[in-house]
């Protein structure tokens, strides 16, 4: 085939682009260490979330500096997040354990990059690391009817020493 | 002055055919540009006549006639035309192809009627689910229907393009297949292999479930057969688009086409990578494995190849065209070339806008860097440069030169019509970066009322409130550029067969024939075949996870419309 060599040139350029491309995810992945949400969470019957972690949520502690968080997104709230904040402690692993009662929500916590789909059925699971006390809002980012423009919650990290787990899932 | 007949002299019944189809589609773009419009500024706080609740239904009307009624009559439309006309030979069965024109039609009435149902009193129709139509969330069944139905007319489309090509080979058996037929055939190939996620969701699940005879859906296998179809859709939006800018636009810049075998190795590309991509819209979601969505990160990537490679080979035509007619210098060639046509700047500042989309789309397909903006206002910032730019404007710019050969009459209100493409690429690039921007700061998409007691965003360039003030600027302007073009069509459209219609549907040859290129490379069967193997490679294991871990049906929890307004 009769090509310009201009053209092979450039060509050969774009895949190299291509290439580097998947270098920098294949590092963020491997290097960098940030994992995409997989099927670790596996999945759950959402006519029954009272007889699965999900019927308590709410902040568990998992081992030593480690909390596991149990989340349930529904029309248009938030369990725990909505009224009463997430709390977890500073400097922590916390792992996210989230699923829907009744529609595909969103869980994002704004100004970080923890962003998940909350599907019924399924749970989405994903762990974070807080280094500094801060207060997130979370925000539904997937369309779930016509209250979806309100839901929202909170996410307090707060220091270990005021970090009480009790309190926290009162 | 040519001798040689307009198009609708040549072929006057399929000419008819593409006429209706481009009246539904402008129809379409009208009446969604509007509800486009009226979101920009509800969602901005500038201008709120309507309830929440009705946001969501002209948010939902306006994916659907944006996303599937206007780029797809189109693109049936500008494929009819470019297959007849390369061909030279007229769809064989008129009443046919009118019949699958009627279908698509009546689809598409009976989904918007649902849509507006809930406004018309006494119609139990609704469908506030937006154009993505995720279950568990349920519209009357009529939406599911008609959108099938409309479905359904594309596939006989693609019928009629095969069988005229079919005809037109056993009167050339020796020949290469004409580009523009080429580009149609691998394109409806691909749309054959990947509409069949969308098919089978709706037709297998969503639909008896809507209308009651099975209980439940599984919503994630719902939602991995409508992404499915979901990316591969886009490609079908787009590659009219690159028929256009490679057939036609090297003519409209006074030149030809650089190469013809890359051009049939760009879409040979297309066929194979377009379907085995659409896991990247589901990175954030559970339940599928991290090793499948690496698989589609790196198709996803490789998608860009072949746009790349379209890049330098329009860029090459143009200047190519640009030098016929003057042009001297590295750069300055680019004054030489018809900006005052507003069928070529539509097209250009169409391509142009292009890059600017693909490269937020390389973002978006970075699996880690997704989880900045998935979900956020900056993805219909990017899509309103892929689709709304790349493909919207290019067709724009396409009738303002086949509207008069569809219909023998010349254009109108000329002077409108040159300045319309600027306005949208003016208004585009207000509302598309401020849009890309606000993502940044985590601003949600989809979403009537974005403030938030809780919540504040951080810009990180500029505040939210000049932000919201440019896509709500950049909205309006994208509006009145939409009207500039309706005026001229319209009013093109009801002038008179007046003689000369200043433009010729001649198309020169390029300057690397096909004949520089290995025949393989129009061996279509031999290609659909490796496109099929590869979707397998990458759907059948995670397809067949889906169903495993929760079956078919799997297990909804209940009928939960997306209307239904509970707190607490």
């Amino acid at each position: 085939m009769d090509i310009h060599r201009y053209e092979k040139i450039w060509i050969g350029i774009s895949l190299l682009f291509v290439l580097g491309l998947i270098a920098t995810v294949t590092y963020g992945a491997v290097g960098a260490g940030v994992k995409t949400i997989g099927n670790q969470g596996g999945t759950v019957n959402p006519n029954d979330l009272q007889n699965t972690p999900f019927g308590n949520p709410g902040v568990r502690k998992v081992g030593p500096n480690h909390y596991a968080v149990y989340v349930v997104a529904r029309q248009f709230y938030y369990q725990p997040g909505t009224g009463k904040p997430i709390t977890v402690p500073a400097g922590s692993d916390v792992t996210f354990y989230v699923t829907s009662a009744d529609v595909i929500h969103g869980f994002e916590v704004v100004d970080t990059n923890i962003n998940s789909m909350a599907i019924p059925g399924e749970v989405s699971k994903f762990t974070v690391h807080f280094d500094k006390p801060a207060k997130y809002g979370i925000i539904c980012n997937e369309y779930c009817g016509v209250g979806h423009g309100s839901m929202q919650g909170r996410l307090n990290v707060v220091p270990q020493s005021q970090f009480n787990l009790t309190e926290a899932n009162q | 002055m040519s001798t040689k007949q307009t198009y609708r002299d040549e072929f006057p019944e399929t000419a008819r055919a593409i006429r209706y189809l481009l009246a539904a589609a402008f129809v379409s773009v009208g009446v969604a540009g509007l509800f486009g419009m009226l979101q920009a500024l509800f969602r901005t706080d500038y201008l709120r006549f309507f309830s929440n609740s009705d946001y969501y239904t002209i948010l939902t009307a306006h994916g659907v006639m944006m996303a599937y009624f206007f780029t797809i009559f189109s693109l049936v439309a500008i494929f009819a035309w470019a297959v007849t006309r390369s061909l030279d030979r007229p769809f064989p069965n008129p009443k046919f192809t009118m019949g699958w024109v009627w279908l698509m039609i009546f689809g598409a009435v009976l989904t918007l009627i649902t849509i507006f149902g809930k406004w018309i009193p006494g119609l139990p129709l609704k469908a506030d689910v937006l154009y993505t139509f995720y279950a568990p969330m349920k519209a009357s069944p009529t939406f599911y229907l008609g959108l099938a139905l409309f479905v359904v007319g594309s596939w006989l489309a693609g019928y009629d393009y095969f069988r005229t090509w079919w005809s037109w080979k056993q009167d050339n058996p020796d020949e290469r297949i004409p580009l523009q037929t080429f580009m149609a055939l691998t394109t409806m190939l691909m749309w054959y292999l990947s509409s069949l996620g969308v098919a089978i969701e709706v037709l297998v699940l969503l639909l008896p479930w809507s209308i009651g005879i099975v209980k439940d859906v599984n919503p994630l296998l719902t939602r991995s057969l409508f992404w499915y179809t979901g990316h591969a859709i886009v490609y079908f939006w787009l590659l009219p688009a690159y028929l256009l800018w490679y057939t036609v636009l090297p003519k409209l810049s006074g030149g030809r086409l650089f190469s013809d075998p890359l051009a049939r190795v760009v879409f040979v590309l297309f066929l194979l990578l377009s379907t085995p991509v659409g896991f990247h819209h589901q990175y954030l979601d559970p339940g599928i494995s991290q090793g499948f969505k690496f698989v589609t990160m790196t198709t996803t990537m490789f998608i860009v190849l072949p746009s790349l490679v379209t890049a330098f080979t329009v860029v090459a035509s143009m200047e190519h065209g640009a030098r016929q007619r003057g042009g001297k210098g590295y750069l300055s060639w680019l004054r030489a070339l018809p900006w005052e046509k507003p069928e070529f700047s539509a097209m250009a500042l169409a391509g142009l806008m292009f890059a600017a989309g693909g490269f937020s789309g390389m973002i978006n397909a970075g699996m880690n860097i997704d989880y900045r903006v998935h979900n956020t206002i900056w993805i219909p910032g990017h899509f309103h440069l892929t689709v709304g730019t790349a493909v919207g404007l290019t067709l724009m710019g396409a009738s303002y030169w086949l509207i008069p050969q569809l219909t023998g009459k010349r254009l109108r209100l000329t002077k409108l019509a040159m300045v319309q493409p600027y306005l949208w690429f003016v208004g585009m690039t207000f509302m598309s970066n401020a849009m890309h921007r606000a993502g940044l700061t985590g601003d949600p998409r989809r979403t009537a009322d974005p403030t938030y007691q809780d919540v504040s965003f951080h810009g990180i360039v500029g505040s939210m409130g000049e932000m919201r003030m440019q896509i709500a600027l950049g909205g309006v302007l994208l509006f009145v550029s939409l009207l500039l073009f309706l005026a001229v069509i319209t009013r093109t459209w009801l002038g008179e067969r007046d003689g000369d219609i200043r433009v010729n549907g001649v198309i020169p040859p390029a300057l690397s024939g096909p004949e520089d290129g290995p025949r393989v490379l129009d061996n279509l069967w031999l290609w659909m075949g490796i496109a099929i193997l590869l979707v397998i490679i990458v759907y059948a294991i995670p397809f067949a996870g889906l169903i495993g871990q929760s079956g078919l049906f799997g297990s909804s929890p209940g009928v939960v419309p997306g209307w239904i307004l509970s707190f607490g």
